[in-house]
């Protein structure tokens, strides 16, 4: 008490004010409203179009902001507001592509998508016949499942490994290392790796739903594995010790308690990674093959899946039936929307379910 | 000390069998891992290598597979680096977006709408790509070969179709977009807070605190974040192939008609009416590419491993 008395403090303030002069707080909205101002004034003088308006007013606040505080807060202040607009704009252009994107596969698609559309298959279909994707559907969910029949038992099986009973051995070290690895492998590599396996087992011609299976297999154990092995590590240990506690032996731990804790987890997990796999085409263009009819049987014969659909209905589109005015689309185009649209659909919805599930389940910490 | 360490309880009970059976099981699914990456190999090798020497029409146009796989790698590195120019910027800047710069009720369904683009099925982007998004850039193909034909880059003519290397190349950039931007959002959020608050009250603004304290630290993070991006677009097969029409040449021209063809595109393209010659030779390409591909995803996470072995000490 008697030190802060006995400071001497000056009667009157430091004329030199404390802090650097800085924008005021509604700086960026003011600049904002002054570039939207004139860039739109400039799109209606030129007669642009909106694309080019919020363009235009992007470049003004980029560009006037930073000036502005130049002017104000010097060099420093400058380069943070820059960077801050810069930061900001990169996520507004990011979201145009998805939206566009999406956008786009809808009008495309959904004047195509009918009863019929989904539920006939491409045999005998000319030119602009009604044609249908019922035999893609079945191919892609047969293959897909097939595959996740294959991916769930190994990727499971592969993150107890990690979590439960490889813990600082030099395989588990080894098999982490590669499962990242091999998430990057390419799809279509995966797909001639298949192609390899069954051609030297039954000859160059063989072509069947199953190798697609296998392909896909390699590209979805990986997300398998790393999705499993994460909420594994999320079970709390004191529950495995409670259960060693009673006397339970290790297996009978992991089976009763620590899948049942995590299983909300693994199943989102499971679920992304079909999703992922579901839209995959080049394994599936290589080993799979493509026809216009309903195929049942994994293990005989070409099957067409929806992704190889797409492209080919893309590449080969047919021809222009010769009476339709011009401009006319080839008919492959519009089915090839259509099918973008369902298989979109597929995949976002499996999305969705997967993230629902893994809120409604979530590990419980603690 | 020596009598306590002999009073120790017995380490391990006696394995039940069904442990022995599990613990068994889930080994060798670990090692079932190791053994398909391993085939993979071998039967590409199996498959591909007699495609190294096959008669010389199979490499049209050109005659022996060196240059063949030669003009074709080449394409690979060239739209895959396209596309990283484009989209590393990007990619970085949501990143930080996300971890420093949004308000928190904005950065959860920011990343989400990003992750929601990596869900996009490839073809959707190739069909996207070829049939909206070329035709809307070839007025940008102009401008480019227009003021900057200068440089070999844009030396055109511009391509009035839109379906180039760039485009392309824009269409892998969105692709590999999500992946570069999750690992490095991760990696920023990870920044030790203590130094970020340590920059912040030592009057850096917060241009300043990202760049001195979140970006040494994330600089490893980073390097392998988009190299894993170049492993994708690397391998990203129908994108390429539905958006151009390419061959195997070497040029640097992006903005023409003539392209430089990539290994999975071209597998794509010709896979359809190939011989069994011609499918030999290119599963020889996919070889190519597989252990390409392989060392640049190994190398980036060798790099990871070891920051993160760094960071853990």
């Amino acid at each position: 008490m008697t030190i802060v008395e006995a400071s001497p403090q000056s009667p009157q303030r430091n004329p030199l004010p404390l802090t650097p002069p800085r924008l005021p707080q509604w700086a960026a909205y003011l600049v904002g409203l002054l570039a939207l101002c004139a860039s739109g004034l400039l799109t209606m003088l030129a007669g642009w179009g909106i694309a080019a308006f919020v363009a235009l007013a992007a470049v003004v606040f980029i560009v006037a902001y930073p000036l502005w505080a130049l002017g104000v807060e010097g060099r420093r202040g400058a380069t943070d507001r820059l960077m801050t607009s810069l930061v900001w704009s990169t996520f507004g252009v990011a979201v145009i592509p998805l939206a566009w994107l999406l956008w786009t596969v809808v009008s495309n698609g959904a004047p195509e998508i009918n009863k019929d559309f989904l539920t006939f298959d491409m045999r005998n279909v000319v030119g602009d016949d009604q044609g249908g994707i019922y035999h893609a559907i079945i191919g892609t969910l047969l293959v897909t499942a097939a595959a996740a029949i294959i991916s769930v038992p190994v990727g499971l099986f592969c993150a107890i490994y990690l979590v439960e009973y490889g813990k600082g051995k030099r395989l588990a070290r080894w098999v982490t290392f590669l499962v990242d690895v091999m998430t990057g492998i390419p799809s279509i590599v995966a797909g001639l790796f298949a192609l390899a396996l069954f051609v030297l087992i039954f000859g160059p011609e063989i072509r069947l739903g199953f190798g697609g299976s296998v392909a896909l297999s390699l590209l979805m154990i990986p997300i398998v594995v790393r999705s499993t092995e994460e909420m594994l590590r999320l079970v709390p240990d004191d529950l495995r010790e409670a259960s060693y506690a009673l006397g339970i032996p290790k297996w009978r731990t992991i089976l009763k308690v620590v899948l049942p804790t995590s299983l909300g987890g693994i199943i989102t997990g499971v679920m992304l990674a079909t999703a992922r796999v579901i839209g995959e085409t080049a394994p599936l263009l290589v080993v799979a093959g493509k026809t216009d009819s309903v195929n049942f049987n994994l293990f005989d014969e070409r099957m067409t899946t929806l992704p190889v659909y797409i492209y080919y209905s893309f590449t080969q589109p047919g021809s222009v039936p010769f009476d339709a005015p011009p401009g006319t689309e080839a008919p492959g185009i519009a089915r090839a929307w259509g099918a973008a649209l369902v298989l979109i659909f597929i995949v976002m919805a499996l999305n969705l379910i997967a993230r629902l599930i893994g809120r409604i389940f979530a590990v419980k910490k603690g | 000390m020596s009598a306590t360490t002999e009073a120790e309880p017995q380490a391990s009970p006696p394995r039940a069998r069904g442990d022995r059976i599990f613990a068994g099981l889930s080994r060798g699914a670990g090692i079932a891992i190791l053994v398909a990456l391993a085939a993979v190999f071998v039967f590409l090798a199996i498959e591909g290598v007699p495609g190294i020497s096959k008669p010389a029409s199979n490499y049209r146009p050109l005659d022996s597979f060196v240059p063949y796989v030669g003009r074709l790698l080449f394409g690979t590195i060239f739209a895959g680096l396209i596309a990283l120019v484009i989209a590393v910027p990007f990619a970085l800047g949501i990143a930080l977006f996300i971890s420093h710069y949004a308000p928190r009720a904005l950065a959860a369904p920011v990343a989400y709408v990003i992750d929601l683009l990596a869900a996009v099925p490839s073809v959707v982007f190739g069909l996207w790509g070829a049939r909206v998004l070329g035709h809307y850039l070839v007025p940008a193909h102009r401008w480019l070969d227009d003021h900057l034909g200068f440089i070999p880059f844009f030396k055109g003519p511009a391509s009035v179709t839109g379906k180039t290397v760039l485009t392309a190349g824009v269409v892998l950039a969105i692709m590999i977009l999500p992946i570069i931007t999750a690992i490095c959002r991760e990696i920023f959020a990870q920044a030790p807070r203590l130094n970020e608050e340590a920059a912040l009250a030592l009057g850096a603004t917060k241009w300043e605190m990202v760049r001195l304290s979140v970006f040494p630290y994330a600089r490893s993070g980073m390097v392998s974040a988009i190299m894993l991006g170049l492993g994708r677009a690397l391998g990203e097969t129908m994108a390429v192939a539905m958006v151009i029409s390419a061959s195997p040449v070497y040029t640097l021209n992006m903005i023409s008609n003539t392209n430089p063809a990539t290994i999975a595109s071209n597998i794509a393209s010709s896979f359809a009416e190939a011989t069994p010659d011609k499918l030999a030779v290119l599963i020889a390409t996919g070889l190519v590419l597989f252990v390409f591909t392989f060392g640049v995803n190994f190398a980036a996470r060798a790099i990871v491993t070891r920051s993160e072995r760094k960071f853990e000490r």
